[in-house]
């Protein structure tokens, strides 16, 4: 009787031990399978070349990734430039400011925006954001901003990086603020205090004291909302444009690498080395949401772990 | 008075911030629904698309989407479940702290990596044992893609229940595995619902996991072996069309994709809320 | 600039429906010592937090009643709560050293002033690191971590800090609570060094301490100001039985 117990507590055990084990290598499974996959092609062509070609061509053999990876990260940074201030500020307010009816209210709101659906995001980027800067903003820039680097443009369709950086801003924008949220709150309410009884009004308290301490989980929040902004696929593809090349304007249409990845699987299958070279570029962005991601997760974990 | 300047200016920024953000929802939402709202019918849930769907004429509706998704979303979140609820009792009860705290750490590096890479690997699986595109391997591939999520819940709520719990079923002589199962599983189970709920809602909305591994078809699944539509592809792929009528069930779809994605986070937060502390992400 | 006297009168203090300070009225006298004494929980951090407004930080807390430095209304309408801190220096029980440089803790108040140059900025700095008796140990090290200080030097270093934004009274919160007897007796030193410029206030639950540095003693019984006076009259001949038995079972 006893045996049995114990025998079906050691089965039990290594039953969970194999589903943690299945899970926490998962990360791994994933790297090693695309980077088998992606091999052929880099045993075929050199890495630099690769990352420096401009030629998109897979009939021909030529898959330069440059474009691509230029899209992503035009697409990421407009996204960020957007995005970023806008929610450290939102989480100051949230953290700092807000009550805790408001508090109540604006965080669900807020985790219902991370809840929408890509798709979602991209049908409404072509249903407002495409057309708004098709027929406003890329005429007025075409008028206006000619001959400023990044904003000039001579046409634009509104399939634009833009586009793609406005939409991306959102979406990422309930990551962001809930892991700054959390940082700015686990900044010991002493230091507001010391700064307070010295006569400091909340906003020095806030940029001079606060937002020192909070530093590092900050830039922890920001490379995770990236991270998020790098491998976002379908919005982005719907509003983006597409074109493989690489951009001099927000308003050219860019082609990123998890579009690239989507809107070619269909074919891959039936000329040599793409299937490589796709299943590549998908090991491409792995490796950066990865080193995006155990960044700033060990730094979140020694700030939160410090600031209690 | 310069100070208080700045103090009002910068309160007034950060209040236009979080405002400027709750717009952006209220625009999106609107948007949707205004749109949805003329093409949401009952023709397009109950009906699957006519054979000239994606031609001039066009006609029916995206019940196989609907129903595809459902399938897609239900199997994989049953399919996580099997998997998350064991490996998170194992971080609870055998566990050491350090190999705990480095699961967690894979879970959230994980949680970060894009659906289009799961998509990708799922596609290498399928490659390596021979399966075509079919509900079974969107399921699988969308099972891997929520697991982080559902694991994660289903811990942080399992590291709630009190030591002395535990420690209670162990003076009666309870092994460990007796522990997990009878009593830290009790306690965690409005975790675990939280948990499905919450992956169900990722997995439901999830597209670019499900493009390369489930197919697409106008048909309603038979069988975990048939090709299955989802709703975001139906989504994508009728915008895709020239077709005014294909993008007004585009619309639909849509709206249908957020009613379904809001009413099972809203399901999730009232559990939640009943649990208490245990905060939806 | 100088020291003021702080006079209050009818405060009363509510945290949500809790009354937690009852019609205070006292006149706490400029360049003295004044000990606020009580047992735990009566409301001396309270009463404290009322006097340069770092009440308004609690939500819920609501106050009746006028507080007075000088013929400044710390409750006037329209008066800047930043200004009455800044006149109303307040150093914690715990110190708590602001993230940042020892030289940058000191500088901190002044530069939200933005009084001086560089230079000035310096001398501030020094003049109130002597004064807090904290110089001579850190002259060396300003551009450290303040966070590396030993507890008594960093709770000097909050004295410090307060002492540079040239307040005109100085509260303490149990300031020596976290020390050490040695860094006690030093901190001690500086109050009594201090109130030749100061009015300063100093809660504490140290009734030695209060004997040995306060010129005015204020004994506090749940939320009342029970009884005021002298440090020699409520030490030697207290009026009121609850400070008899108060004092009776301190010492
Ligand atoms: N923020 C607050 N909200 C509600 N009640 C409070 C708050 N702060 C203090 N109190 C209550 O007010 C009363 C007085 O508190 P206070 O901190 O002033 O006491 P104290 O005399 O300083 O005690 P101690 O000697 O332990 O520091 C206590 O009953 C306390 O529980
Ligand atoms: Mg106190």
């Amino acid at each position: 009787m006893l045996q049995r117990r114990h025998i079906h507590d050691y089965i039990a055990r290594h039953a969970m031990l194999a589903a943690t084990l299945f899970a926490g290598g998962l990360v791994i499974a994933i790297a090693v399978a695309l980077y088998l996959r992606a091999h052929p092609l880099l045993a075929s062509q050199s890495l630099a070349a690769l990352l420096r070609g401009h030629t998109w061509a897979p009939s021909r053999g030529e898959f330069g990734f440059l474009p691509f990876i230029a899209g992503t990260l035009w697409v990421t940074a407009v996204a960020a430039a957007l995005a970023v201030p806008v929610c450290l500020l939102a989480a100051v307010y949230l953290a700092e400011y807000a009550g805790p009816r408001v508090r109540a209210v604006v965080k669900p709101l807020i985790d219902v925006l991370a809840g929408i659906p890509s798709v979602v995001y991209g049908v409404w980027g072509l249903l407002v954001v495409v057309p708004y800067i098709a027929e406003t903003l890329g005429p007025y820039a075409q008028r206006h901003w000619a001959h400023l680097p990044l904003l000039h443009t001579d046409y634009t369709t509104g399939f634009s990086i833009l586009a793609g950086g406005v939409v991306l801003a959102i979406m990422i924008s309930p990551a962001i603020i809930a892991i700054a949220d959390e940082v700015l709150r686990a900044v010991p309410r002493e230091y507001r205090e010391a700064a307070q009884a010295l006569g400091a009004t909340r906003a020095e308290t806030i940029t001079r004291v606060v937002a020192r301490k909070a530093l590092p989980g900050l830039a922890a929040a920001v490379v995770l909302g990236l991270s998020r902004a790098l491998g976002e696929t379908m919005a982005v593809l719907m509003v983006v444009g597409n074109w493989p090349h690489v951009p001099t304007s927000i308003f050219d249409g860019a082609y990123p690498l998890p579009a690239l990845i989507a809107n070619n699987y269909g074919e891959m299958m039936s000329i040599p080395l793409y299937d490589a070279a796709l299943l590549g570029a998908a090991f491409l962005l792995l490796v950066l949401v990865l080193a995006f991601n155990l960044l700033a997760r060990v730094v979140l974990v020694r700030a939160t772990r410090e600031a209690v | 008075m310069r100070r208080r300047l700045t103090e009002g200016v910068f309160h007034g920024i950060a209040l236009l911030a979080t405002l400027a953000l709750l717009a952006a929802l209220g625009l999106i939402l609107w948007t949707i629904a205004a749109q949805g709202a003329r093409a949401l019918n009952w023709t397009l849930i109950t009906q699957p698309p006519t054979s000239g769907s994606y031609t001039e004429e066009g006609g029916g509706g995206i019940a196989h989407a609907l129903i595809g998704s459902l399938y897609l979303a239900g199997g994989a979140t049953l399919l996580a479940l099997l998997i998350s609820v064991p490996a998170a009792l194992y971080l609870r009860v055998y566990a050491s702290s350090w190999f705990a705290g480095a699961v967690r750490l894979l879970m959230d590096v994980l949680w970060g990596v894009p659906s289009i890479v799961f998509g990708a690997f799922g596609f290498t699986l399928m490659l390596l044992v021979g399966l075509r595109a079919s509900l079974l391997a969107g399921i699988i591939t969308v099972a891997l893609f929520e697991l982080p999520i559902m694991i994660r819940a289903i811990d942080e709520v399992m590291t709630m229940a009190p030591r002395e719990l535990e420690e209670a079923a162990y003076s009666v002589g309870a092994t460990r595995a007796e522990t997990a199962v009878r009593v830290i599983m009790k306690q965690a189970l409005p975790g675990i619902v939280t948990g499905v709920l919450l992956a169900f809602g990722r997995g439901i909305g999830d597209a670019a996991s499900v493009m390369f591994t489930a197919g697409f078809t106008d048909h309603i699944p038979t069988g975990v072996m048939d090709k299955a539509a989802t709703l975001p592809l139906a989504i994508f792929f009728q915008l895709g069309t020239p077709f005014a009528h294909a993008h007004e069930r585009a619309y639909g779809a849509a709206l249908l994709l957020v009613i379904l994605v809001l009413m099972t986070s809203v399901v999730a937060r009232v559990i939640s809320a009943r649990l208490g502390r245990y905060s939806v992400q | 600039m100088g020291a003021r006297p702080i006079a209050i009168e009818q405060l009363n203090l509510w945290y949500g429906a809790l009354q937690t300070l009852k019609d205070v009225r006292v006149e706490i006298p400029a360049r003295r010592v004044t000990a606020i004494i009580g047992p735990s929980g009566c409301g001396k951090t309270t009463l404290l937090r009322c006097i340069n407004r770092m009440i308004d930080l609690v939500p819920g807390a609501r106050v009746t009643g006028s507080v007075r430095l000088g013929d400044f209304q710390v409750y006037g309408r329209g008066v800047d709560v930043t200004a009455v801190r800044k006149r109303v220096g307040l150093v914690m029980q715990k110190p708590i050293p602001l993230p940042m440089s020892i030289f940058d803790n000191v500088a901190f108040g002044p530069r939200l002033y933005g009084t001086g140059g560089r230079k000035q900025l310096r001398e501030t700095v020094e003049a109130s690191l002597r004064v807090a008796g904290l110089w001579d140990e850190v002259k060396d090290r300003l551009k450290e971590p303040a966070g590396r200080l030993s507890l008594g030097q960093q709770q000097r270093l909050c004295l410090a800090r307060g002492l540079a934004v040239e307040p005109e009274a100085l509260l303490f919160d149990e300031p020596t609570s976290a020390l050490d007897p040695i860094s006690t007796v030093k901190f001690e030193h500086e109050v009594l060094k201090l109130k030749e410029r100061y009015t300063c206030v100093i809660v504490t639950h140290n009734l030695q301490q209060a004997m040995r540095i306060a010129d005015h003693v204020l004994f506090v019984y749940l939320g009342e100001l029970v009884e005021h006076g002298t440090a020699h009259q409520v030490f030697t001949s207290p009026r009121e039985a609850a400070t008899a038995s108060y004092l009776g079972s301190g010492i």
